[in-house]
């Protein structure tokens, strides 16, 4: 039998050893894994490797993390954001590595980890300083930059609705990096709302297949992060 | 016009207004934070446009009513935003694909400098203390067909905006299309700027004065 359930956030983020590299899903706060985050507070594995597209808000979440000196790098697009403040202290103490990377080639550094591609041409980033140091070939008279794969040792991610077998659905403009973030991990720890029946989502409709997802926790009514920034609440 | 002047000509949402003009029917067209998102609302009566948010939406609709706004439902400024009928939600490899593969039409862009040949600086100003954060600047540049840059003509301390090499670290090299500010509209061809329209009340002599970069003035010159 196949079932992909874990009873509890704490039991699902257990095993994360020390020196990780872990995907966390969002885009701010839309898609936030917060409930994980949490129990990886709770849990201390240190010297993390992030990817994530952001850095976190106020003092909940990713930012939370962060703040509890578990991350040493952040492979993001966008680290800053309005009520972005720990990272940024951090980082100009020369507390934390960051590693810069455009939005769409960190998706698809993520998507070509997934998929077993190691390495990839883009256009993206060309003539900046971003391009500095890496690979540079001309195809067809154009110029692009090559670019890595991610792997992850985990992924976190969050979703509306997931059956038994790691099925799941999205909650509209907070699927972003879920599902990519579910390939390219050897061990994806998915947070739903939700449990559905086999079957209860229609096959055209799925759009994580199972096989990508190996741990399920429901968390019916996960905490919104903005909330708690506004609440100005803090984790632990 | 005071010395440091930078409100004359045509304000922020008459730069939207007349960048809209160039929005044609059919387009997919993504819009970047601050002037270039009131691009929207401007858009010419009777020509059907489809707006993607590159964190995951195709169809994106106008700001919700109060109340009515879900932090799941948002734009890539992080804003609560509406989904129109017949819009589709996606992951961020697909909405990329969008972007890199060539497939939007139009992107509208702020900027902190432009130069003549079209490079665009917009992310960064390269100082040391600044944290770095690009998002998918140089995605949009790097794939969309068709960048429109919407700016100030000069910055608050009164700096020409337009350039003839950008100082600050460059978004993407020879990208930018079209450019609209308060007091012109520029084409950036392969024979560098080409001024094609000024503001109402603004002189040529004026535009040339103010332009830190070789204007060639098209024969229509409006």
């Amino acid at each position: 039998m196949i079932d992909k359930q874990i009873n509890s956030v704490a039991q699902a983020v257990a095993d994360i050893k020390d020196g990780s590299t872990i995907m966390i899903g969002g885009f701010g706060e839309a898609g936030s894994p917060i409930e994980l985050i949490h129990a990886l507070i709770d849990q201390g594995a240190k010297n993390l490797t992030v990817v994530s597209n952001n850095t976190g808000s106020g003092h909940v979440g990713l930012a939370a993390l962060i703040n509890n000196k578990q991350v040493s790098k952040m492979i993001c697009s966008f680290p800053k954001s309005a009520n972005s403040k720990v990272f940024p202290e951090l980082y100009k103490k020369g507390q934390i590595e960051l590693e810069l990377v455009p939005q769409g080639t960190l998706a698809e550094r993520i998507r070509a980890g997934g998929a077993g591609i190691p390495a990839f041409y883009t256009a993206t980033s060309v003539n900046t300083t971003l391009a500095e140091g890496k690979e540079i070939r001309e195809f067809d008279g154009q110029i692009y930059v090559m670019e890595h794969g991610i792997k992850a040792d985990y992924s976190l991610v969050k979703c509306k609705a997931g059956d038994r077998y790691g099925n799941l659905i999205y909650n509209k403009t907070a699927r972003n990096f879920g599902p990519i973030m579910c390939t390219a991990a050897e061990t994806s720890i998915v947070q739903a709302e939700k449990l559905l029946e086999l079957g209860a989502i229609d096959p055209e409709h799925v759009v994580t297949p199972g096989i990508f997802v190996k741990r399920l926790i429901i968390v019916p009514n996960p905490a919104a992060e903005s909330q708690l920034v506004s609440e100005d609440r803090r984790y632990p | 016009m005071t010395s440091k002047g930078i409100v004359e000509g045509w304000d922020r949402a008459q730069m939207a207004q007349r960048a809209a003009l160039d929005i044609q029917d059919g387009a997919y067209v993504n819009l970047g934070i601050g002037i270039p998102e009131m691009v929207a609302g401007f858009v010419p009566a009777g020509r059907e446009v489809i707006y993607h948010t590159e964190n995951g939406l195709l169809g994106m609709g106008p700001t919700p009513e109060p109340g009515q706004e879900n932090q799941e439902l948002i734009n890539a400024g992080k804003k609560p935003v509406t989904a129109i009928s017949g819009a589709c939600y996606f992951h961020h490899a697909d909405s990329f694909m969008m972007i890199r593969g060539r497939h939007i039409d139009v992107c509208v862009l702020g900027a902190m400098q432009v130069s003549k040949d079209g490079d665009l600086a917009n992310w960064s100003t390269g100082a040391p203390d600044a944290i770095p954060a690009v998002g998918g600047a140089m995605d949009l540049v790097a794939g969309v067909k068709t960048i429109y840059v919407i700016t100030q003509h000069i910055t608050k301390k009164g700096d020409s905006k337009i350039v003839e090499n950008c100082t600050y670290p460059l978004t993407g090299k020879g990208v930018v299309n079209r450019i609209y500010t308060n007091l012109a509209v520029i084409d950036v061809n392969q024979d560098g700027l080409m001024l094609r329209e000024l503001a109402p009340g603004i002189t040529l002599e004026f535009v040339k004065e103010k332009t830190d970069a070789t204007l060639n003035i098209h024969p229509d010159l409006r």
